[in-house]
């Protein structure tokens, strides 16, 4: 059992700032994420993409903005706990305990929800009769290729992903590669491998074609595609990878009780409270009237909200505004030297 | 006789603004009126039309704003840039039609623009 004075669900950028503001006024945390690192959106959808309006930094990437984030919160220590989803919450006398899908338990006076929209999952493709097939004969994500080795492989998708695994794969299976229109977005050097493959007869590309239906039975064995003027083929498939990216989805969340209106966390504006004491939202998932997604006003929720956690956390204390030009107290948990 | 006029004037703004019409996929079909210079996302978003998630915003980062755009409107478009198509890629059932709508401005061009929303987004 962890126990520490707030857990922070959501590793991307507002969710790090918050470790850091608890952690200038002296408080303890812990960071969830669904993900395998930190970032959230920022490093899972656009790392490379520039940002221009952080305050005070004219151009930045999502990549360098968690790095410094990272960076900035360095001296408060606090545990990342990756891969990993709180999945229940209860109360006992205002403290909550969390659990977690890997079952680890903490109990914490504060959460912070900074969850976004929600945890990744990768995109499905849309045939309902795939499911059961999900994990024997279609996968979203590869985890052992050597199950992979000569088999015939139908590969959808159209970016880095499904062109890099199906050159990867052709090497030593049947591979064919099916896309809704006939660019692929890759790399150059990736894009003329698959070409050469292509001439080669290694690889089948069929283009613009999308999934129509699979064979009944419990057994995967072929695949009809179609394209836009439905005209469709049969190809013979034992495995299917689809790669359609990440989605968010909120989760367990939804069922944690809280006020919530068009898939947002209702909070106050005050501290960024929701409905159940000592349970914050800030950052993208929690909605108040005037609320803008931007980077800059989730860091300014968290702040808020950090004063709040600090009031639960030290029932005993006065909280007393510093700032951290001047506070000693600061620069010491900072780790400044002077 | 100004109040009839500022009427005369309200009544020629609100017949200005661009119309939007979302359709469902079982055919229910809404108009409605959208502020120039507002995406297509937006006007759906502000107006409670259900279809459309939007789960990023429109930064074109999540592909839950898709709808299939009418065919005799589809053309009169500016095209979808190359990120907007990747970002198309990932979305639920894409087709031929396919845009995110928040990636279409409204303006006077386009009124009377038709679209569908998808069966679902995710």
């Amino acid at each position: 059992m962890i126990k520490t004075d707030a857990v922070i669900i959501g590793a991307g950028p507002v969710g790090l700032f918050a470790v850091h503001q608890l952690g200038i006024k002296g408080l303890k945390s812990e960071v969830i994420d669904n993900l395998d690192k930190a970032g959230g959106q920022c490093i899972e959808l656009y790392p490379d993409k520039p940002i221009y309006d952080i305050p005070a930094i004219p151009e930045c990437s999502g990549k360098s903005l968690t790095d410094n984030l990272l960076k900035q919160i360095r001296p408060f220590g606090s545990n990342f706990h990756l891969n990993e989803r709180v999945q229940e919450i209860k109360e006992d006398k205002g403290i909550w305990i969390l659990k977690t899908n890997k079952n680890k338990i903490f109990t914490t006076p504060n959460i912070i929800i900074a969850g976004g929209v929600g945890s990744f999952e990768p995109r499905k493709l849309p045939l309902k009769e795939l499911t059961k097939f999900e994990e024997k004969s279609v996968f979203y994500s590869i985890n052992d290729k050597t199950l992979l080795k000569n088999k015939k492989i139908s590969i959808f998708g159209g970016g880095d992903s499904a062109l890099d695994w199906a050159l990867e794969l052709s090497k030593f299976s049947k591979v064919t590669l099916i896309h809704r229109r006939d660019d692929f977005r890759g790399s150059p050097h990736t894009i003329n491998e698959l070409e050469k493959l292509k001439a080669d007869g290694k690889i089948f590309i069929k283009t613009p074609f999308q999934i129509k239906s699979v064979n009944d039975g419990k057994v995967l064995k072929f695949i009809e595609i179609k394209d836009d003027n439905e005209k469709t083929e049969k190809i013979e498939t034992d495995i299917i990878l689809g790669f359609f990216g990440l989605i968010m989805q909120l989760g367990p969340i939804v069922e944690w009780g809280l006020n919530m209106s068009k898939k947002k966390i209702q909070v106050n504006t005050e501290n960024f409270q929701t409905n159940k004491q000592g349970i914050f939202a800030v950052g993208d998932i929690c909605s108040y009237p005037g609320k803008l997604k931007l980077i800059l006003s989730g860091f300014h929720e968290a702040a808020l909200a950090s004063v709040e956690c600090f009031k639960r956390a030290r029932p005993n204390e006065k909280y007393r505004f510093q700032f951290t030009t001047s506070s000693k107290e600061i620069q010491d948990r900072l780790g400044i030297k002077k | 006789m100004f109040c009839i006029l500022a009427l005369f004037l309200y009544i020629l703004i609100l017949h200005l603004m661009p119309k939007i019409t979302y359709i469902d996929q079982k055919g229910n079909s809404k108009t409605i009126e959208v502020d120039n210079g507002l995406t297509v996302m937006e006007g759906a978003i502000q107006n409670n039309v259900p279809g459309i998630d939007a789960d990023c915003g429109g930064s074109m980062a999540c592909a839950t704003c898709h709808v299939y755009v009418e065919d005799s409107w589809f053309n009169k478009l500016p095209k979808a840039e190359e990120a907007e198509q990747d970002m198309i890629d990932m979305a639920y059932k894409p087709n031929k039609n396919s845009r995110l709508s928040c990636q279409i401005i409204v303006s006077d061009e386009i009124n009377g623009l038709i679209v569908t929303t998808p069966e679902k987004q995710t």
